[in-house]
């Protein structure tokens, strides 16, 4: 049963995953986009697309050092925020950059290689979308894990399309890569180095009681 | 026990800056006016050396194109200018600290009167013109901008090359005093092109000194900057300090960073993409569809000539 507090919580991270949208619709109803607004769209939403995978690749080791189980209920709802911007950065790519031809996308998406890596983290986060539901979680069962472990592959792919695609200034990807490799690096050293864990984990990870989502 | 002392002049009391340069502008044109009275004609008025001036005398040019230029606020805070910081809205804001008086530009190399130019000297070689160029950037975007400046053929005639000078490179400034984007090493600093002879010396090929009439804004590339409106824009070098003749084909700062995506002539070609993107389209700024790249960014029957037989496939 979800308490008051929990259901407040929510209530208050589901608004804050708008505020980056709020802004951008704002500053383009009021005309300070600048003076190349579609490429800000797509530089935004591409931008928080990469902030949502990374918060939500937080959620677990940071619940594990911090020993705060309650992140667990707040992870689904990033990962779908993820989702939501990345739909949004897809569009704008397919409507304002591309007019919906068809042909054009597909000769883009084949020949070069930054959205060939991003079309495919996009469509790999769609099974991820799709089976984020509690009825879904159940049904999967173990395969449910096995299957949501494509947010690295997502994550990794996310950072090479953009790392792919600035001219020179490579500093902004390298922060985004230095953070995933932070992140991905705590789950590989947890799962090969469970001897240097002694005492801190038990060797298989206890089920947290009120959630189906594992680790 | 801190007792604050109260400023002698009250704030009413001190003269408006703008008021004071105009009464220094007032006594310089008093003293040219002066000393024309004395002995006429050797005395020119000052020139006007700051973003925002007015330029006199500029020519219209049939160089120029009828497409409505972009708006001076789009051209002037939508800029790549890497020495500002490498996003396109910070040079507008990081620019202010370029200092675009005194200035020199060395002219030297392989031509007969290699010369330290002084600005203003350098400005006066030719009387200037508007030209109302298309500018394409690499990155796949567009604009119409209304330049104020004078063919680099004039000063190419003026200086006399030698048989050598094949070729001439150019130089920005690299102050790290005045140019807060040096501090991070995305390029190789100083900022360097080039041009083959024949380029340089095309009447299209101009030194931009104004936009829009006025004196050249900082972020723009002031106080002098290169506009070859046929090739991409970062062909189009910035705040020019030096002009070299020389035989061998300069290595530009592109080219450096990145020798399979930039080449030494980067000509605008609809059907030779960057290889991480393609050049077949463009937005041009303030437009919601994308429009179709032209060969040589539409100047293909005034510069096709300079490349024929070329494989501009290979010398990309």
């Amino acid at each position: 049963m979800m308490n008051f507090e929990l259901k407040i919580a929510k209530a208050l991270v589901f608004a804050a995953c708008f505020i980056p949208l709020g802004l951008l619709v704002r500053d383009g109803y009021t005309g300070n986009l600048g003076a190349n607004p579609i490429e800000v769209v797509t530089r935004s939403t591409g931008t928080w697309t990469l902030i949502f995978l990374l918060i939500t690749l937080t959620v677990t080791p940071l619940r594990k050092l911090s020993g705060w189980n309650g992140l667990i209920k707040f992870r689904r709802m990033l990962g779908l925020f993820a989702f939501f911007y990345v739909c949004l950065h897809f569009t704008t790519y397919i409507w304002l950059d591309q007019f919906f031809d068809f042909a054009a996308i597909v000769k883009d998406v084949a020949k070069r290689p930054f959205i060939t890596v991003g079309f495919a983290s996009f469509v790999l986060l769609i099974p991820l979308a799709v089976t984020s539901t509690g009825g879904m979680v159940r049904r999967l069962g173990k395969r449910w894990q096995q299957l949501h472990r494509l947010i690295y592959l997502v994550a990794i792919g996310g950072v090479v399309h953009y790392w792919w695609l600035v001219k020179a200034d490579l500093r902004l990807p390298l922060i985004y890569g230095a953070i995933l490799a932070a992140l991905l690096g705590y789950r590989l050293f947890r799962a090969w180095a469970p001897q240097l864990w002694v005492g801190v984990r038990p060797q298989a990870p206890a089920a947290i009681p009120g959630n189906g989502f594992g680790k | 026990m801190l007792i604050k002392k109260p400023s002698d002049i009250k704030s009413s009391e001190i003269t408006d800056k703008k008021l004071y340069l105009n009464r220094r502008q007032f006594m310089a044109a008093a003293g040219a006016i002066a000393a024309e009275t004395a002995l006429p004609g050797l005395f020119a008025p000052p020139s006007p050396a700051y973003a925002g001036e007015k330029l006199p005398g500029v020519q219209k040019s049939p160089l120029s194109t009828a497409e409505p230029a972009n708006s001076f606020k789009d051209i002037t805070t939508y800029n790549n200018y890497y020495e500002f910081g490498t996003d396109k809205y910070s040079p507008a804001v990081n620019a202010k600290s370029l200092k675009p008086r005194p200035w020199t530009v060395a002219v030297e190399g392989e031509i007969k009167k290699p010369k330290l130019y002084d600005i203003d000297e350098l400005t006066k070689l030719s009387s200037l013109e508007e030209r109302i160029y298309r500018l394409r950037c690499i990155e796949g975007w567009s604009m119409v901008i209304p330049w104020v400046g004078f063919p680099l053929s004039a000063l190419v005639k003026r200086v006399e090359p030698t048989a050598k000078a094949k070729y001439v490179e150019l130089t920005t400034l690299a102050d790290p005093k005045q140019m807060s984007g040096l501090r991070s090493s995305v390029l190789d600093w100083p900022y360097l092109e080039g041009l083959r002879i024949d380029e340089a010396a095309h009447p299209l090929t101009l030194l931009g000194v104004g936009l829009y009439g006025e004196v050249l804004p900082n972020q723009n590339g002031a106080p002098i900057r290169l506009v070859v409106p046929w090739k991409y824009g970062f062909k189009s070098i910035k705040s020019i300090v030096r002009i070299r003749f020389v035989e061998q084909q300069p290595v530009n700062t592109w080219m450096k960073s990145a020798p399979h995506e930039y080449g030494f002539y980067s000509n605008v070609n609809p059907r030779v993409d960057h290889p991480r993107w393609s050049q077949a389209r463009e937005r041009r700024i303030g437009e919601f569809f994308k429009r179709e790249t032209l060969m040589f960014n539409g100047y293909a029957d005034q510069v096709a000539q300079l490349y024929a037989g070329m494989d501009l496939r290979k010398y990309f």
